[in-house]
């Protein structure tokens, strides 16, 4: 049987998306051996741009069926190889909320450039004011972009980072021929086994300093509702998923509320008009949240959401 | 003509940059750099938040170690709002730092490290990688992926989240220890124990010896060095005690989190975006090869370099041979990898330890009554990749009002740098040069683990 070819690259990304793959485990072992080429994956693989000994002036890829990429895209050596990758590769797929949403990193959004340098180069504590450098790196881009923005995207796993369920359903679908593999368009809630109580009356939001209530000895399905005991839970304008098919969401089953990770429900959902929505239903004045950019985008500041301030 | 090389992406470490070597007329290197070519803003964006988030936001900074920057951080933003933690608390922290240190030593040496020591530098690029080693090695292979994999369930399934981790909070952690989750934890670490132990026989006695020669040139240099102690007898310490800066003679100065200002500058060249910490107390930064200024280095070379011993016993057994064969200290770059796998013995050791604690099952794992303030607070831990010093400032609603992050791999800007220069001088002769050779280069970069 011959292999299928996949090339896989990072963007402004952190790695957590590539040691997700790993974590699929013997199953990816076993897809190694016997079904997947990767041509390409700078984390493993000694494959180089301009040539193994640097010579070329062009960048280049090689071709593949499948491309995975993880990060947004924030400078232009960013883009270039996003490029590259959608031309010699088939089916494209944006592995991580980065690339599907912008991720954590797309919170400088809000930021301009110069507050950036600013304190990087000259204001902290611990630097020795300088000129801001501009040799032989690339420049960065006026904010940073989810995948979509750039390129014509196939297959979207979001997740910080996705769990390994979805990574290895899309690849098995994609080897049985299939060019779709959607994930659900549910919530994190739909996939929570807490107990909803659904009385109006949470006196006060509660801070992530301030712990939830419930007994260690006692399973999740015994466990009140974190948004109902005043927590700023997210769950209920996040995309469902991070327990991968099955298992329950990750941050309510270490006891602390979601985060909005897997970015927003569906494509084109306003997390931001819902979730007050959300806090009003269990009896919550939405105008006293703190912080609310801080919370409502923090996974997903491209497509525009996150603007700059002044 | 002279030329340049550019050689990108580097391959086989976490993060995004590049080198480029230039020759002069006569082939000969006349400059060598690497070119960090990514700027993401952490410090800036998490201004304005609750300085309890911060820990739920910088994980991102590394997907390889986001456990250390999880603990690190909570460790800033308790000493913001001026928490003391309760024992248990502190001790599930320790043993998540060991835990997550644990498959990371295991992922470096075997898949990002020894394809240059298994395979050889020269073998060709589309072998001289984990697959390749799966064919060279397919048994050894097969159990370094179920270790590695069996490291991340175990801590998974206790925290819920073992990539960007949640469960460390503001005063503690999110949930006790059950009895049972211990007594599998700890299965499972005893396995990874002699799994540690039979790794490090295996590289100090097959691996490293064939390669004494290339480590006896590559990237060699004097410097400083930078690690944590325990401050009662100096032992290495992987998650908290004082810091140590020893000059390239060995004498050092060691000193609290707070007082890093005084003992680190950061310096900025025009070509990369990584700035490049030194050493404030050599006055200035020289990134000369021969007579390096200002220069430390950090992460597991260094650790070994500054502790007094190591914290558990068969660890100090390998430190004792480790020593007796190479000083105290040493400058030998390729040591790193093999300095990595004595840590990973003491952290094996160490969870161990933790694991038959009493207090690690206690129910008192968070403090109570934790309230908003204005405050200053530094918290470092030591990654595998080099110490994380998160410096933050909050006001009267505990909101995040300054943060200066110095991560691992920053430490080793300079260093790394000068690591590229030297072996590309001693490697690259009157135009001559190959694939081989460059990634001898490389491999000089690859031993800091970035
Ligand atoms: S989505 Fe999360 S895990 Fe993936 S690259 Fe972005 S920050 Fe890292
Ligand atoms: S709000 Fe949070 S705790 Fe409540 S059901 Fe949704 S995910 Fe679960
Ligand atoms: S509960 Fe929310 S923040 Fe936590 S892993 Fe799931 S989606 Fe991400």
């Amino acid at each position: 049987m011959t292999k299928v070819t996949v090339a896989e690259e990072w963007l402004n990304a952190c790695a957590g998306c590539e040691i997700a793959i790993l974590n699929v485990g013997d199953v990816l072992v076993d897809l190694l051996v016997n079904n997947l080429e990767f041509v390409h994956i700078p984390v493993l693989i000694d494959k180089k741009y301009f040539g193994q000994t640097g010579e070329d002036k062009e960048l280049s890829i090689p071709e593949a069926v499948v491309g995975i990429v993880s990060g947004g895209v924030r400078n232009e050596e960013h883009k270039e190889v996003l490029l590259e990758m959608r031309k010699k590769c088939q089916i494209l797929i944006a592995l991580g909320t980065c690339a599907t949403d912008g991720g954590i990193p797309a919170m400088i959004n809000m930021y301009s450039e110069e507050e950036l340098k600013q304190f990087y180069y000259k204001d902290s504590p611990t630097t020795d004011p300088a000129e801001y450098p501009t040799e032989h790196i690339p420049p960065l881009l006026d904010q940073c972009y989810a995948l979509d923005e750039i390129v014509k995207v196939d297959v979207s796993l979001p997740g910080c980072p996705p769990h390994p369920d979805w990574i290895a359903g899309a690849i098995l679908a994609l080897l049985d021929g299939k060019t779709e593999f959607k994930m659900p368009e549910r919530s994190v809630c739909d996939a929570c086994p807490t107990v909803r109580e659904s009385k109006k009356g949470i006196a006060d939001i509660k801070r992530l300093y301030m712990a939830a209530e419930y007994d260690p000895e006692k399973p999740l399905n015994e466990m009140r509702c974190l948004l109902e005991q005043g927590l700023l839970c997210l769950g209920p304008v996040t995309g469902v998923g991070c327990g991968g098919t099955k298992g329950a969401p990750r941050c309510i089953s270490a006891r602390v509320p979601c985060r909005g990770c897997y970015g927003p429900v569906r494509k084109g959902a306003k997390p931001l008009v819902d979730y007050m929505g959300a806090l009003a239903s269990v009896g919550f004045d939405p105008a006293k949240m703190p912080d609310r950019r801080g919370y409502l985008a923090r996974f997903s500041g491209a497509h525009g959401v996150l603007k700059k301030i002044g | 003509m002279g030329k340049t090389l550019n050689i990108a992406p580097i391959t086989r470490i976490e993060g995004h940059a590049s080198v480029s070597i230039h020759l002069d007329d006569t082939g000969n290197v006349s400059d060598a750099r690497m070119h960090v070519l990514s700027l993401r803003g952490f410090e800036q964006f998490v201004l304005g938040r609750p300085v309890e988030e911060v820990p739920r936001i910088v994980p991102r900074i590394c997907g390889i170690c986001p456990w250390h920057h999880h603990l690190a951080s909570n460790k800033a933003a308790d000493a913001c709002l001026g928490v003391e933690l309760p024992p248990t608390g502190r001790k599930l922290r320790e043993l998540c730092q060991m835990m997550a240190y644990i498959p990371d030593k295991i992922l470096h040496f075997y898949f990002l490290a020894a394809p240059d020591f298994v395979l050889g530098p020269d073998a060709d690029y589309s072998v001289r990688n984990v697959v390749g080693i799966v064919g060279a090695n397919p048994e050894l292979a097969k159990k370094v992926v179920h270790m590695r994999y069996k490291g991340q369930m175990l801590l998974e399934k206790f925290a819920g989240k073992v990539i960007h981790p949640v469960a460390g909070v503001v005063g503690g952690f999110s949930k006790p220890l059950l009895e049972e989750e211990r007594k599998e934890i700890l299965a499972g670490i005893q396995e990874l124990k002699d799994f540690s132990i039979f790794t490090i026989k295996f590289a100090r006695e097959e691996v490293f010896p064939k390669y004494l020669d290339a480590v006896k040139i590559l990237g060699v240099f004097p410097s400083g060095y930078l690690g944590t102690v325990r401050p009662s007898d100096g032992a290495l310490e992987l998650y908290d005690g004082e810091l140590r800066m020893m000059d390239k003679d060995g004498n050092f100065d060691q000193f609290t989190y707070p007082e890093y200002v005084d003992y680190i500058g950061e310096h900025t060249e025009p070509w990369t975006y990584l700035k490049f910490p030194y050493s404030r107390k050599a006055g200035s930064l020289n990134l000369d090869e021969n007579d390096p200024v200002g220069v430390y280095r950090a992460n597991t070379l260094a650790r070994i370099n500054v502790c007094d011993k190591m914290a558990t016993p068969m660890a100090q057994e390998e430190l004792e041979i480790f020593r007796k064969e190479f000083g105290r200290p040493t400058h030998l770059t390729l040591l790193y990898h093999w300095a990595r796998l004595i840590e990973l013995v003491q952290a094996c050791e160490r969870a161990e330890e933790l694991l038959n604690d009493p207090e690690i099952t206690g129910r008192e794992h968070r403090a109570k009554n934790i309230e908003p303030r204005a405050g200053d607070g530094v918290g470092c831990v030591e990654a595998p990749r080099g110490t994380l010093i998160h410096h933050y400032k909050t006001d009267d609603n505990g909101m995040v009002t300054m943060a200066n992050m110095i991560v691992g791999t920053t430490h080793n800007n300079a260093p790394m740098n000068l690591s590229v220069k030297q072996a590309a001088r001693a490697l690259i002769k009157d135009g001559s040069y190959d694939q081989g050779i460059l990634n001898r280069v490389e491999m000089a970069i690859r031993a800091y683990d970035p």
